[in-house]
């Protein structure tokens, strides 16, 4: 098997006194759709955040393409193609939605940023549309699909994202989703996590399931779906 | 009618100061939260530099430059060894470090320079103008287009430059700025350095007008803050709106009531602003801040 992109190692974290992850291990390889899924308080946004270093690790290791990234600080993983989609958008409301998307290449030095810029106006044309406003007065979902496209004007070969259907009405929810598998499709290596389980697992290859900062199961997506722990916890059948 | 226009252009002089010490407690603030009660020491040591910079045989228009650029090297160190160091502290113990370093300042500057008045020369004679039966001076006009200037390089800053935006999307949220990787400590590096070069060319322009000592900058800071206040903490159209109102009340204040009375003007505005609206003329409304 060759070496995953991503390899989370024994990785704690906490919180002043308190222990948010204790001794994580999980892996994603490049190409992969990975979902993590976990009730309020496991430690999901946690995780998310110190993999993407705006939270510091307590112990254990985070290697990224075989490079051991735990110290670095955040604007170091973006360069090396780690971007985050973090919860609640956290969109910059006064700034105007292209500036928004501008901001997310603001590491960058290459001459793709207008071809990105299109690449996302072309999947979320209503962006273009709004170019202009001001992103706080976008609706839920336009917000939502403005965080994954500032994301992806990062130029990422891993996608964290922190749950991008929280607050969003169904329709909307299965428009980001589709989006999701999109940028799988399109050769992005994406860790989703997700309360939303059921959504989250039918669309990714494997899964991982945490609770009060422990992986308890892994599995295939499908495998996690039929599982008779997961049904009960997180699918309410 | 002269006599208002009179006391009108000698307060949007020093109205146009505090707009300037405003615009600098508005930068730092949007950036780090922090309410840095050295700002006056900026515009201290931009006059009192450019004083002895050319005591010592530079240039005029040299020993400004340099002494602008020694206040934004004192505001990275404020900075690097003040504010960064008590990270994670309570604003409150982060505003009375920036007080413990605005004395010091002061004491260093006592040490390194002297305890007297010094003046410049005016930049362009002093040849009053009449603009309709009241006199201008050339260095009041001076003092009005350095601010106005700086204001709209500040603009084009802010909205035009993906430096000046990146430091924007810092101030309006930060965890999101990480996240597209702003190296949140260059933008607060870079915040402090402009907000010393901002008070540092307001110390110079208007030393020619007020003259400058080492404590000069303890009633300026406490001057613009009241106009920082008055505008909206946080605001930069508020800075600037609120230094010119800050400076026209205090001019007439002084002409029409006394003199005796001008520096109370201030402190009653900052009074009257909290009592009545906290959030000042153009604040956000409530503390929508997390």
């Amino acid at each position: 098997m060759p070496e995953p992109m991503l390899k989370v190692e024994a990785l704690t974290s906490h919180y002043g006194r308190i222990q948010a992850l204790k001794g994580v291990d999980l892996q994603v390889a490049e190409g992969e759709l990975v979902a993590l899924v976990g009730g309020n308080g496991a430690g999901k946004t946690t995780l998310l955040r110190t993999l993407s270093g705006v939270q510091p690790a307590s112990g254990g290791r985070v290697i990224f393409e075989g490079e051991d990234i735990t110290r670095l600080k955040p604007h170091a993983r973006v360069q090396r193609g780690i971007a985050q989609v973090p919860e609640g958008r956290q969109v910059w409301g006064p700034l105007s939605v292209e500036d928004n998307l501008r901001l997310g290449a603001v590491l960058r030095r290459d001459r793709q940023v207008a071809a990105d810029l299109e690449r996302v106006y072309g999947m979320f044309p209503i962006l273009k549309e709004r170019r202009r406003q001001p992103a706080g007065t976008l609706s839920g979902g336009q917000q939502q699909m403005l965080a994954m496209g500032r994301a992806l004007l990062t130029k990422p070969r891993l996608m964290l994202l922190d749950e991008p259907s929280m607050g969003l009405a169904p329709l909307l929810v299965e428009q980001i989703l589709a989006a999701v598998v999109d940028l799988k499709r399109q050769g992005t290596t994406v860790f989703l996590v997700e309360q939303n389980a059921f959504a989250a697992l039918r669309i990714a290859d494997r899964g991982y399931v945490l609770e009060t900062g422990n992986v308890v199961l892994s599995d295939t997506g499908r495998a996690l779906l039929a599982n008779e722990r997961v049904k009960e916890a997180y699918l309410g059948v | 009618m002269e006599t208002f226009l009179q006391f009108l252009f000698g307060g949007l002089t020093v109205g146009a100061v505090y707009a300037m010490v405003a615009l600098g407690f508005t930068i730092i603030y949007n950036a780090s939260d922090v309410i840095n009660f050295a700002q006056g020491e900026f515009v201290m040591l931009g006059g009192m530099c450019t004083v002895f910079f050319s005591l010592w045989g530079l240039p005029l228009p040299l020993a400004a430059v340099a002494a602008v650029i020694a206040a934004s090297l004192v505001g990275v160190a404020l900075n690097k060894l003040a504010i960064e160091p008590a990270r994670g502290a309570n604003v409150v113990t982060l505003i009375i470090i920036t007080i413990g370093a605005s004395i010091f300042l002061r004491g260093l500057a006592q040490v390194v320079f002297d305890k007297q008045f010094h003046r410049l020369p005016s930049f362009s004679g002093d040849q009053p103008i009449d603009v309709l039966g009241a006199t201008l001076t050339p260095q009041s006009l001076w003092v009005m287009g350095g601010a106005a200037v700086i204001v709209v390089v500040l603009w084009y800053f802010f909205t035009r430059t993906t430096f000046g935006k990146s430091i924007l999307a810092t101030s309006h949220n930060r965890l999101a700025a990480r996240l597209v990787g702003i190296n949140v400590e260059v933008v607060l590096l870079a915040s402090f350095a402009l907000s010393a070069a901002i008070g540092a060319l307001a110390g110079i322009l208007v030393t020619p007008i007020t003259l400058t000592s080492f404590d000069a900058g303890t009633m300026l800071a406490l001057k613009g803050f009241a106009a920082a206040i008055l505008g909206g903490m946080g605001n930069p159209l508020g800075a600037v709106v609120g230094g010119l109102l800050v400076g026209i009340a205090e001019a007439m204040g002084a002409g029409y009531l006394s003199s005796e009375y001008k520096d109370a003007v201030a402190f009653l505005i900052i009074l009257c602003v909290l009592f009545v609206m906290p959030s000042g003329l153009f604040g956000r409304r409530g503390t929508e801040r997390v």
